[in-house]
């Protein structure tokens, strides 16, 4: 009877790939089966070999990579020995896959219902006519708006939300018996997550396929997974039915990650003295665009933290550039200590700068690739201080000690650090400077979570030591619980309720504060459904 | 020194051949009068001999020793195309970053210059300007040097534009440094592996440019070997058969090839630091 459903069957697949003028193992022996109606998340941080394991089903290895051994069997078919134009008719047919990006995925010059077609009409398997029924069909079932007309439009003129459905669209065109779902909603903010994981999860339910859902996570493979399979370093941590491993995990790994998101800072009370920075009405536009900051106000006391917190194109960005002086404003002020801050970079002397720090989002592209970790953390230092060669280096030291990183890192180069310690060394220049003030700008969102937990103890640490505010520009409220004092919340460049983090998050809220909050996963199997059924009772009550 | 020959043993097949030949030729290029069996311009017997055991590699169209004539031409050759290649880059690299990192009106002064330069065709305009200010060879490596860094600026500037928009600059900006301080230590360092793969095509280049020039009349004067202009010079014996010309043709495309290895080689290696 099982072995009837069984779809796919992965047996001690080894996969290697090339680095450093080496095969060295990315995926080290992993057991895995699918059968029919079954939803498999797979879970891990970067590096995990979630997504390698991902294309392996459909015996394919990335540029670099190469399946080394054990066995892939997909309907009684070895993979592993199929010929090119055999996989060729299985991938994309059979097998299909939803990639992280959808706007990196879609051919820009394209409109949806062409490169949808594609596949149908490459192997023969519908007429033009027959595609675009079921493009629309598709377009239907995945919510879609304007099912119809949508298919002619080109990739940039719907919305990221939409562009991902689209490309579940896409994959669902032949009825694939898998569908392999790398990531997809990590890239949209959580209130668009919602539309794309309650999508996902109707259209996988209706149609009886089988699906892998890959995700770093946890919370959102627990919408939608039946079993989960927990990986780390290419190796299988635990297997077993969703409910019961997010109920109670076997192995301690399992559990880190499901304490992750549950960090939640003390809380402190507000204060009453004059603020370290003041932020006053401040209105901004892009060159002759319109405006993108509307009367935007808050104030950064001396030692607390404040995040400013809203969905893409919300303006929290574009908040941290007006500050910084890269955008500046075209009406309001910023006061810090006091002191009027000039709008224009250029126009603000070394030694004010000195006094707020900023941490980019991206550690990879935030430090020189051709610096080594000497000279990043050095340069602040000699730059501000004027200090000689072994006064700096021995700062350096100090430096390195705080961030709990060892002098072994001093000539390193970017290259040959981890996301998590390059982003360390991103702290540690800001705190060369010995600021009073850092901005963070989405500072973990591209760090794997438990990553991102010792960073945000290491800053919280950092602040009880130095008392330096931060300002924490997020989208992530787990991120704000876990160590904002105060919150601004910001919609469409326009702050929507502000105050200390209790208040904010205590009901009653404003409407967005309110979707915003219901939109966060939780670890709970039954909150997409129930949150779907709440927000439907909503619209009817209206 | 330690790490040259730790970094020499790691090397490819193909850039240990393409160092080989550049070492040979560098000396050769150094030790010309030495190596050399008879003078530059010393007519030493008929036209067009085939080689044999007093001329290893013939004669040419008046009568001068080849394998003479082209270890000279090594020198002249190498010499002017590597000093105008090394201007075009100082000039057009430096002024490129700098125009992509300050924007404005300087970055649209520069720009401008560079696309009147541009618009012309070069090797007319070089024609032009070596017949007012005479062919010397100084104003010869200047005038191509010039000429030649417009392609150089538009390259660093397009490279410059794309890092200076990268966060690490944005860093280096916040912290109040000035621009000198961003193009030679933030822009720089990650802009330079292209550059250097162009250096090795731009050295091509000029050297066939200024054999161009001196087929014209306006570039290297005889009796001055260089090994452009022996092509040209010598192209009449493809007729008769004699491979005379091919000599210092093969010269040339060797040592274009074998900069291009070690260039190769040198990208792979930092696309490796960078990754």
């Amino acid at each position: 009877m099982m072995n009837e459903q069984r779809l796919l069957t992965i047996k001690n697949l080894q996969i290697e790939g090339w680095q450093e003028e080496k095969w060295k193992p990315v995926v080290k022996g992993i057991d895995l089966h699918l059968n029919r109606g079954e939803v498999l998340g797979l879970i891990g941080e970067s590096g995990a070999g979630k997504s390698t394991i991902g294309l392996a089903a459909m015996g394919y290895a990335r540029k670099g990579c190469r399946i080394s051994g054990g066995s892939i069997n997909f309907h009684g078919k070895e993979l592993r020995e199929a010929s090119e134009r055999e996989l060729e008719n299985i991938r994309g047919v059979k097998i299909a896959y939803v990639a992280q990006s959808a706007a990196a995925s879609f051919n820009p010059s394209h409109q949806l219902m062409t490169q949808f077609a594609e596949i149908p009409l490459e192997h023969g398997l519908m007429t033009q006519a027959e595609a675009r029924q079921k493009a629309v069909n598709l377009y239907t079932r995945l919510f879609l708006p304007d099912p119809e007309g949508i298919g002619f439009r080109y990739p940039h003129q719907v919305s990221g939300g939409q562009l991902q459905r689209a490309m579940v669209a896409m994959a669902m065109a032949c009825d694939p018996d898998i569908i392999v779902f790398d990531e997809p909603t990590t890239a949209l903010d959580v209130t668009t997550q919602i539309e794309v994981l309650s999508a996902i999860k109707d259209v996988v339910r209706q149609s009886n396929c089988a699906a892998i859902y890959i995700t770093h996570d946890l919370a959102v493979v627990a919408q939608l997974a039946d079993r989960i399979m927990v990986l780390q370093n290419g190796l299988e941590v635990e297997e077993g039915d969703a409910r019961s491993m997010l109920h109670a995990p076997k192995q301690e790994y399992t559990a880190r990650l499901l304490a992750v998101r549950r960090v939640i800072k003390e809380a402190r009370p507000p204060v009453e003295e004059e603020p370290l920075m003041r932020v006053e009405h401040i209105t901004a536009a892009y060159k002759n665009g319109p405006s993108i900051l509307h009367d935007v106000s808050f104030n950064v006391h001396r030692g607390r933290t404040v995040a400013v917190v809203g969905e893409s194109g919300s303006g929290k960005t574009s908040v941290a550039r007006v500050i910084t002086g890269f955008l500046p404003q075209s009406e309001g002020m910023i006061y810090f200590d006091g002191i009027e801050m000039s709008p224009l970079l250029k126009h603000r002397d070394k030694n004010r700068l000195r006094k707020w720090q900023m941490i980019f989002q991206m550690p990879d592209v935030a430090i020189n690739p051709r610096h080594k970790v000497k000279e990043i953390i050095g340069r602040p230092i000699s730059f501000y201080y004027g200090l000689g060669k072994k006064q700096v280096g021995k700062r350096v030291g100090e430096l390195l000690d705080m961030i709990e990183l060892d002098t072994g890192y001093l000539d390193r180069y970017p290259s040959e650090l981890s996301g998590g310690e390059k982003q360390r060394i991103c702290i540690a220049r800001a705190l060369a400077a010995s600021p009073e003030l850092i901005i963070c700008d989405e500072i973990t969102s591209a760090l794997d979570q438990l990553v991102a937990e010792e960073i945000l103890k290491l800053l919280q640490r950092l602040q009880d030591e130095l008392n330096m505010s931060y300002l924490f520009i997020t989208h992530d409220l787990a991120t704000v619980k876990a160590i904002a004092d105060d919150v601004v919340v910001m919609y469409q460049g326009r702050v929507v309720e502000q105050g200390p983090r209790q208040t904010v998050f205590t009901p009653p809220h404003h409407e967005y504060t309110e979707l915003l909050l219901s939109s966060v996963p939780e670890m709970d199997p039954d909150w997409l459904d129930n949150l779907l059924k709440k927000r439907e009772q909503k619209e009817m009550n209206k | 020194m330690k790490n040259m020959i730790k970094l020499l043993k790691t090397s490819p097949v193909s850039a240990r051949f393409g160092l080989i030949v550049i070492t040979l030729s560098l000396v050769v290029a150094l030790l010309a009068p030495i190596l050399a069996p008879y003078g530059q311009s010393e007519i030493v017997s008929d036209v067009w001999l085939s080689p044999s055991y007093d001329y290893p590699l013939g004669t040419d169209q008046l009568g001068r020793d080849m394998l003479t004539r082209l270890i000279y031409g090594a020198r002249n050759s190498i010499f002017i195309a590597f000093t105008t290649t090394m201007i075009a880059f100082g000039l057009g690299a430096i002024l490129g970053l700098i125009a992509a990192t300050t924007g404005g009106w300087l970055d649209i002064l520069l720009s401008r210059i560079v696309d009147i330069f541009m618009a012309f065709p070069t090797l007319i305009l070089a024609l032009m300007i070596l017949s007012v200010l005479g062919t010397s060879i100084p104003v010869l490596i200047v005038v191509v040097a010039l000429l030649d860094s417009t392609r150089v600026f538009r390259l660093a500037r397009a490279l410059a534009m794309d890092i200076a928009i990268m966060e690490f600059v944005d860093a280096a900006r916040l912290r109040g440094e000035k621009t000198l301080y961003i193009v030679w230590r933030e822009i720089l360092p990650n802009a330079l592996p292209a550059l250097i793969a162009e250096f090795g095509l731009r050295f091509c280049f000029i050297f066939l440019f200024i054999s161009s020039l001196s087929f014209l009349g306006l570039g290297i004067q005889p009796p001055t070997a260089d090994w452009g202009s022996m092509v040209r010079e010598n192209s009449g014996a493809m007729n008769f058969g004699i491979l005379c010309p091919l000599y210092p043709a093969a010269t040339i495309a060797l040592l274009t090839v074998s900069i291009n290895l070690v260039v190769d080689w040198f990208l792979h290696r930092s696309a490796q630091i960078r990754a």
